[in-house]
């Protein structure tokens, strides 16, 4: 009998315990130190070296991640072939990987003594201790985030759009960049941020493959670990730019893509 | 019966979280541990009867900054004695002790012949990896590069391609190939079960590696910590260093 008005306020309890876990950390890092003291830490050359790094490093792995994602994502939303739930699988399989683990996988695959080593080597690719190597790491971790939501986006496309397309002779290329990609873009947007997001925040990875050099592989969560032990305001104030950065490429897909694009997004994936 | 059984759970989980020790158990003594003496305690923790060690193993620079941050282990040992005598003077641990004394080397993987000696490192090309400053082994390796002549000294500095948080971050870069030489403490080459070998330095360019070990403030366990301690001066804790290769402290 008790069980019914119960059980809203079972849900506002958990609602309520779970927005105060999230946000008492994060909200934290910006009470825990004052505005100026936060700024006069960023004014060091290596704290904007490290974000000038993270920005650069996570915008070309962005990049690679759309251009090679989205077409595998249509492929794994409108075909289904032998194989098909493997290859989803594997693409998801990232995402419940330990970064550290993902870091010492891309030694093993392509350090100096991993499988491609010599190959790399030979075409005098090096990645280990560069900043290719960060951006390696990044497209590694990320962007399963990107497919997986790219995919779940394309598979919800109304069908008969598409079958209309090709029935008025647009052949499959341009039924997918004229009429697939721009009606799917919500969720492609929402998908990159989400990828964004992790490659902003990457740190075991990118420490273990590529290492820590200040203005080469050193990214702004690595700097921040660094600072840790060092400075503890220094790490307090890039760890706000972090996660003031964060919170505005969320926010700002959401405002641009109308207020439901996440959540309808993420409702579908 | 709903709610006793949420009750029960909740119980259960508050219980579970709480690690405070019922009667007849042996206590539990936490152990923040520079990275370098993992193998030494790890052998020395089941050996130390009067309570279960918990070890906590990372760079000593990060282990202070979390006793800092209100962190609270029963022990700090570090491989340095800065970092201790600087906790000491913020009064958050007790006196530090010197325990043991360890040597820098140049290491490399083992089958790499890059590098013959100290000159190597300075050459065109040679990707270095180190602890990072404030890191003890960073910290002495910088010590040992600031001995060399002036030029030398930048061109190895140069060289420096990885800058890691502990020596476990420096023997994998050297394990995997990825860097040709670095600085670690001949410890760590020993640990390393064959995959890195070590070069000895001059003893003109050789700093004196002292670790320190210190009582927290406020610790649970601060009986069973200073016997700890004791067994590491004279005892199973300087069996197990010496089988781990340190040496006596410096002048002690």
């Amino acid at each position: 009998m008790t069980a019914r008005p119960l059980f809203p306020i079972a849900l506002a309890v958990s609602l309520g315990a779970a927005l105060l876990f999230l946000t008492l950390p994060l909200l934290a890092i910006f009470l825990e130190s004052s505005p100026a003291e936060l700024l006069a830490s960023l004014d060091e050359p290596g704290a904007l070296d490290a974000l000038g790094l993270s920005l650069k490093t996570t915008g070309v792995a962005l990049g690679v991640i759309v251009v090679l994602g989205t077409p595998a994502a249509w492929l794994l939303a409108t075909r289904r072939f032998r194989g098909h739930a493997l290859a989803v699988t594997l693409v998801e399989l990232p995402l419940v990987v330990p970064p550290a683990v993902a870091g010492i996988g891309l030694l093993a695959a392509v350090g100096p003594q991993g499988l491609l080593g010599p190959a790399l080597e030979e075409a005098g690719l090096e990645l280990v201790f560069q900043t290719t190597g960060v951006v390696v790491a990044l497209i590694f971790v990320a962007s399963p985030f990107y497919v997986r939501q790219a995919q779940a986006t394309f598979a919800a496309l109304d069908p008969e759009m598409l079958a209309a397309s090709r029935t008025l002779g647009a052949s499959e290329a341009r039924t997918f960049a004229r009429v697939a990609v721009p009606n799917a873009l919500p969720g492609l947007v929402a998908g990159g941020a989400l990828a964004w997001g992790r490659a902003l925040g990457e740190f075991g990875a990118t420490l273990v493959f590529a290492g820590s050099l200040s203005g080469v592989t050193q990214t702004a969560p690595l700097a921040i670990y660094e600072r840790f032990s060092s400075d503890f305001t220094a790490a307090l104030a890039l760890s706000a730019v972090l996660v003031a950065a964060s919170g505005a490429i969320l926010l700002g897909v959401k405002l641009a893509m109308g207020p439901g694009a996440l959540g309808r997004a993420d409702a579908r994936g | 019966m709903r709610r006793a059984l949420v009750a029960a759970a909740l119980a259960a989980l508050v219980a579970g979280c709480g690690d405070d020790e019922r009667p007849g158990d042996r206590p539990r003594l936490t152990v923040s541990a520079a990275t370098s003496l993992t193998t030494a305690f790890e052998s020395y923790g089941p050996r130390f009867a009067p309570a279960t060690v918990r070890f906590n193993f990372a760079g000593s620079d990060e282990l202070a900054a979390q006793i800092r941050q209100g962190v609270k282990p029963d022990l700090y040992a570090a491989a340095n004695t800065k970092l201790p005598d600087q906790l000491f003077e913020e009064r958050l641990v007790e006196k530090p002790v010197r325990f043991a004394g360890n040597r820098l080397v140049i290491a490399v993987p083992a089958d790499s012949p890059k590098v013959a000696g100290i000159a190597d490192l300075a050459r065109d090309g040679m990707r270095l990896a180190i602890g990072a400053e404030g890191v003890p082994v960073g910290d002495y390796a910088r010590e040992v590069v600031g001995r060399l002549p002036p030029a030398e000294a930048r061109a190895v500095l140069a060289n420096v391609r990885s800058e890691e948080p502990n020596v476990g971050g420096v023997v994998g870069k050297l394990t995997q190939g990825a860097a040709d030489g670095g600085f670690l403490y001949v410890t760590d080459v020993k640990a390393a079960s064959g995959q890195v070998r070590a070069i000895e330095l001059p003893d003109r360019l050789q700093p004196s590696v002292e670790f320190g070990v210190a009582v927290v403030k406020g610790a649970k366990q601060e009986r069973a910590a200073r016997d700890f301690i004791d067994g590491l001066l004279d005892g199973a804790g300087r069996e197990a260093m010496r089988n781990a290769g340190f040496e006596p402290p410096p002048g002690g």
